[in-house]
């Protein structure tokens, strides 16, 4: 998967981190093993509490806008296999900061 | 000899100034988290190396940082804020009741005994702590759940907790203020709280001298008289002599009482200093000329002070987070702008210098006296 630059800044991490999955891989596994690799992600990408994705965060793969699929849906097998990246985006700002 | 190391939280970063105690040369560090909002950075009284940091995002939320060595090095602390049991409502600008959402760390206050104990303001407004140095944070869930907190409503800015102020002769008494609900008082180590608000006057509330709803921007104390506070309001300027039981408006002769920075200097504790805004409406120094006014009198009386100020064509904002002294002999004032300025006068207000002054919008100013 890849990461925005302020959060790959935060983990400390390079610009793709390859993932090792067990079972389904879906958004909510891969971030799953990415905060328990990464525990300093936890509340950037998905909020604390409630575990939805941050309003302004998108999540991309295979020129797809997956953010609205389910946390739980089964994503790409191009994905899956490491063929394709699971992007993390932080959405357009419009300019305003 | 002393040093003086200033912490500026800005729309961009955080940056390190630090000086001798001639407080002429000035070296400058950063951006620390560059590209993030810094809201608040702050250190320890007791562990002037430990420091705490508020780094957030429109995209990526609430950091905490904290660094043991005077901000050359940082590690991010527990971000978890969450409010206590189930969170109720407060209003919405439209009357609405509203859930208590958390959005951001508006002010960070260490102990002044502990530096592994530290307060957190945060919006939706509620007070939390830490007790393992930022490890985890727990709220104070008395505050919220003052009677009055299903009343309480954001102003244009949000609904932030700003000001935390420690009594440090009382470890069971804190001051805290928010905007837009007031100011409160505990007197039971933040277990229960009390509007203290008697004496204010807001003409932008229904009922003007209302429990609560005034729009408090910052509140000062100077630490050797804590039942003295100082209070620049949305408008007005206040003290109390009571600890907040009767506040009387001191504005006296400022050319506009509206403004958001209010602070002591840091041995005479009847002399305060503030930026007058010219309105809500018109977030800049009237006549473009930005000036800080001095009272030696607790209030009342103010004269400007503007040597090395600019005096023309001036058209920036001085935020409530953004004004500190320094303790040496001479006091140092500090304080930023929107545009990017640090302004320093090591002479307690006399004259004035730009320290550093094409930094990102300055969010706050923190300075500390190091041995």
């Amino acid at each position: 998967m890849v990461l925005p630059a302020h959060l790959r800044t935060l983990a400390k991490a390079g610009g793709e981190i390859q993932l090792t999955i067990a079972g389904p891989v879906t958004q909510r596994s891969i971030l799953d093993a990415l905060e328990a690799r990464y525990p300093m992600l936890q509340g950037t990408i998905r909020d604390h509490v409630t575990q939805e994705r941050r309003a302004f965060v998108r999540f991309f793969a295979c020129q797809e806008d997956l953010s609205h699929e389910s946390l739980d849906a089964p994503l790409p097998d191009a994905v899956a296999s490491g063929v394709e990246p699971f992007l993390v985006v932080g959405a357009i700002a419009g300019g305003i900061y | 000899m002393s040093k003086v190391r200033v912490l500026v939280g800005t729309r961009k970063g955080a940056f390190i100034l630090e000086s001798d105690g001639k407080r002429q040369k000035w070296d400058v560090s950063g951006p620390h988290f560059a590209g993030w909002e810094l809201y608040h950075v702050k250190g320890s009284p007791v562990d002037p190396n430990r420091l705490y940091a508020s780094q957030s995002s429109g995209w990526f939320g609430q950091l905490i940082q904290r660094s043991s060595d005077g901000g050359k090095t940082w590690e991010p602390m527990d971000n978890k804020f969450v409010y206590d049991g189930v969170p109720g409502t407060h209003q919405w600008y439209d009357g609405k009741p509203h859930p208590w959402e958390f959005k951001r760390v508006w002010h960070l206050e260490p102990s002044l005994t502990d530096p592994d104990t530290v307060y957190a303001g945060v919006e939706d407004a509620a007070l939390f702590r830490t007790t393992d140095g930022g490890k985890s944070w727990h709220e104070l869930s008395g505050l919220r759940g003052h009677g009055s907190g299903s009343r309480w409503q954001p102003g244009a800015g949000g609904m932030g907790l700003h000001t935390i102020l420690p009594d440090p002769s009382d470890p069971q008494r804190m001051f805290i203020a928010i905007s837009a609900a007031g100011t409160f008082r505990t007197d039971d180590g933040g277990a229960t709280w009390k509007p203290i608000t008697k004496g204010l006057h807001s003409q932008f509330l229904p009922d003007p001298t209302a429990e609560v709803g005034h729009c408090v921007h910052r509140i000062a104390m100077h630490k050797s008289r804590p039942n003295v506070l100082f209070m620049q309001k949305h408008w007005d300027v206040m003290r109390t002599d009571d600890a907040g039981e009767q506040w009387r408006e001191v504005s006296g002769n400022l050319p506009t009482d509206f403004g958001f920075v209010i602070d002591v200097h840091a041995h005479e504790p009847e002399t305060i200093y503030v930026v007058p805004i010219k309105s809500d409406s018109e977030h800049f120094p009237p006549e473009g000329k930005l000036r800080v006014f001095r009272s030696k009198t607790g209030g009342d009386e103010w004269e400007p002070l503007n040597k090395g100020l600019p005096q023309s064509d001036c058209y920036v904002d001085v935020l409530r987070e953004a004004m500190a002294v320094d303790s040496l002999d001479s006091c140092g004032v500090y304080f930023g702008t929107t545009g990017g300025q640090v302004y320093a006068s090591a002479d307690a207000g006399d004259s004035w210098m730009p320290i550093v002054r094409d930094l990102p919008a300055v969010l706050s100013v923190e300075v500390q006296t190091l041995k």
